[in-house]
């Protein structure tokens, strides 16, 4: 029934000027410029670093390509990447089907009872400490292998797709909810059937979501160290945990180009996601 | 229901009732309509009337709490909107934003699973009907609000519904663009012999566009006529204030003969009006004048005129017409609506006293 001309835009212009505005405020500016370089600052020298052309990560001395051959050409590197890369794959593919089915029951459904309670489990990974996470499931992986024996993969697959889900779940939730719900309404009044208004209609103007929540949890699956360094069993390392153990020892500048390219990896899917992610006008 | 199958549509003691206990909201409230074959009908009513839920209900969007609703004789309360012959066109439009307005346009046949050239064919001739062809291409996000209206349309009409759902398809046009849509309306529904079901809240696209108007009051239909009934003959208080400009004057019954009544005006002379079913034949009553109906009196009145007294306090000149607002003898307020048309008639000026005469036809009672 509200009718979309009477939202008051001109009264809110002529009142603009008087309008609280943190950017307005003394100080905004470098502020803002202080807490841009604490977070991205420290990341220059690692990068830096990885192009050094000599063993340390703290002198320069000259520029290569060297310690990027090198990670690349380590066979212990590539193995851990695989698994990295394998454990991600299927954790954000599980969660994402999971975090999916869940926004769809939390936004296509009548308010129900306990939907509350609903988000909360759903994204209990965000709040529980993961150190606390990481140790149940220890002790909990533990028991299982013992009654069943198996020992491989699975597990850590399991544990990441666990904390996976909320971070898949919430931009799909968030497309979801902007999506108009007469489009639905429409599908059905066009004699789609609940089946094909979901294929036709809801899936591919969810989809931007849904991959935008793939991502998501891919990165945070590559990323994860506290997790997996308590579930993994031997001989199990992923890239990141592998890197942990390496800086046990002596450090050199394939650490650091290692970490760049995870880096780099990183900025182009959270890139990606953004622009999936944004409103179009 | 025996007649049922010569009407499009049968509402049937229809209630529908939003939450339970103390959130209890009747929405409807045991409503019976109803709507002919290839009739232009509106559901008009201010906001939480039930217009929409009714159009909810016919649509299948809203089940009924309680009563019948039959599609050409067939009963269709308990089928889903996909199972229901009948199409919407949406306040919002609501355009597959993923399609183009050719796939939109022809989605409802691909539903129905009609052959791929019979769906094209169909398309083509919808995007003529409604003067679209050139944009069969585009996104429905490239096209103005007046063009997503035609394809919002186009799609409805597509699948040719045995009744077609409007809810306020005009309400987010701009003024111009709202007065050319109202004609086209008209004009596909005679172009298409569907059954249209408009709701809107502006009485005024009701009765340009209507052939008959449901007005509509928390959960209830108030009356069903003719734009013409509806305007000169409306049967409550609030019907009479919703649609046009009212004047509302206290009388009482003197005597009724043969339905009709002698009423004597607070304000003035004597006069005769029918008097509806089931009133009261004696008593004080309230009737209507609609303010055109007046004209200033410089000698006697006709046979068939009453005549007011009273005083001018201001003169609104609007054009076309100038209105007079005059405070009567009895104290009431009245407001005569002039044409401007130089036929030499007095005018008034404020401050001065006045009589006014009334055709006795124009004298309306009203049931509340």
């Amino acid at each position: 029934m509200a009718d979309p001309l009477s939202t008051g835009v001109g009264g809110a212009g002529e009142r603009r000027a008087k309008r609280f505005s943190v950017q307005t405020m003394p100080g905004f500016t470098i502020m803002a410029a202080l807490c841009f370089i604490a977070l991205y600052a420290p990341l220059f020298p690692m990068v830096f670093y990885s192009f050094n052309a000599g063993e340390s990560i703290a002198v320069w001395q000259g520029f290569s390509w060297r310690w990027y051959e090198s990670a690349w050409g380590n066979e212990l590197v590539k193995d851990v990447t695989i698994r990295s890369l394998v454990v991600a794959c299927f954790a954000s593919a599980i969660a994402t089907t999971l975090a999916t089915l869940a926004a769809l029951g939390t936004t296509r459904t009548e308010a129900f009872k306990g939907q509350t309670f609903i988000y909360v489990i759903i994204n209990q990974p965000l709040m529980v400490p993961e150190i606390v996470t990481g140790v149940a499931l220890l002790v909990f992986f533990a028991m299982i292998k013992v009654a069943t024996g198996y020992t491989g993969l699975a597990y850590l697959i399991a544990a990441h797709t666990a904390f996976c889900i909320p971070f898949a779940y919430l931009p799909i939730r968030a497309r979801l909810e902007g999506m108009d719900k007469t489009l639905e309404a429409a599908a059905a009044d066009l004699y789609a059937t609940p089946f094909q208004a979901f294929r036709r209609i809801t899936l591919p103007l969810m989809a931007p979501g849904i991959v935008a929540g793939a991502m998501l949890a891919f990165v945070i699956s590559l990323d994860d160290v506290v997790i997996t360094e308590l579930v993994k069993a031997a001989g199990q390392d992923t890239l990141p945990t592998y890197m942990l153990g390496q800086l046990r020892r002596a450090i050199t500048p394939e650490i650091n180009a290692i970490s760049t390219a995870l880096l780099a990896i990183t900025v182009v899917l959270l890139t990606a996601i953004f622009f999936l992610t944004r409103k179009k006008e | 229901m025996t007649d049922s199958a010569d009407n499009a549509v049968d509402v049937v003691g229809v209630s529908k009732i939003f939450g339970s206990g103390d959130q209890e909201v009747r929405a409807l409230d045991d409503v019976s309509v109803s709507i002919r074959q290839n009739e232009f009908f509106t559901l008009l009513g201010p906001s939480g009337c039930g217009k929409t839920t009714l159009l909810r209900l016919l649509a299948g969007f809203e089940h009924p709490t309680r009563g019948q609703i039959f599609l050409n004789g067939k009963d269709i309360a308990g089928l889903p909107p996909n199972r229901r012959p009948v199409n919407t066109v949406f306040q919002s439009y609501a355009l597959f934003p993923h399609l183009t307005v050719g796939q939109n346009i022809g989605f409802g046949l691909e539903m129905l699973g009609k052959p791929k050239d019979e769906v094209e064919d169909t398309v083509d001739r919808m995007l003529k009907l409604v003067r679209m062809e050139a944009l069969k291409k585009r996104r429905t996000s490239q096209i103005s609000g007046g063009q997503q209206q035609r394809v919002a349309l186009a799609r409805a009409l597509a699948p040719h519904p045995e009744v077609l759902l409007l809810d306020e398809p005009l309400s987010a046009l701009d003024f111009k663009l709202r007065k050319e849509m109202q004609l086209e309306l008209k004009r596909l529904q005679n172009e298409t012999g569907i059954t249209f079901i408009f709701v809107t809240h502006d009485q005024e696209e009701a009765l340009t566009m209507s052939d008959r108007v449901a007005v509509m009051r928390d959960g209830n239909i108030l009356q069903v006529g003719s734009p013409r009934d509806i305007y000169d003959r409306p049967a409550e208080r609030f019907v009479a204030d919703f649609i046009g400009d009212s004047n509302f004057l206290r009388a009482v019954i003197k005597d009724v003969s043969g339905g009709r009544a002698r009423l004597a005006l607070d304000a003035g002379m004597e006069t005769e009006a029918e008097l509806p079913d089931g009133m009261a034949e004696s008593g004080a009553v309230t009737v209507v004048v609609r303010p055109e109906q007046a004209r200033f009196l410089d000698g006697e009145p006709g046979a068939r005129e009453t005549v007011l007294e009273g005083r001018v306090e201001t003169v609104v000149y609007f054009g076309t017409d100038t209105h007079y607002h005059m405070t009567l003898s009895s104290g009431e307020r009245f407001i005569a609506r002039i044409q401007n048309d130089d036929r030499g008639e007095r005018a008034p000026e404020q401050g001065s006293a006045v009589r006014v005469a009334i055709p006795t036809r124009a004298v309306q009672v009203l049931k509340d």
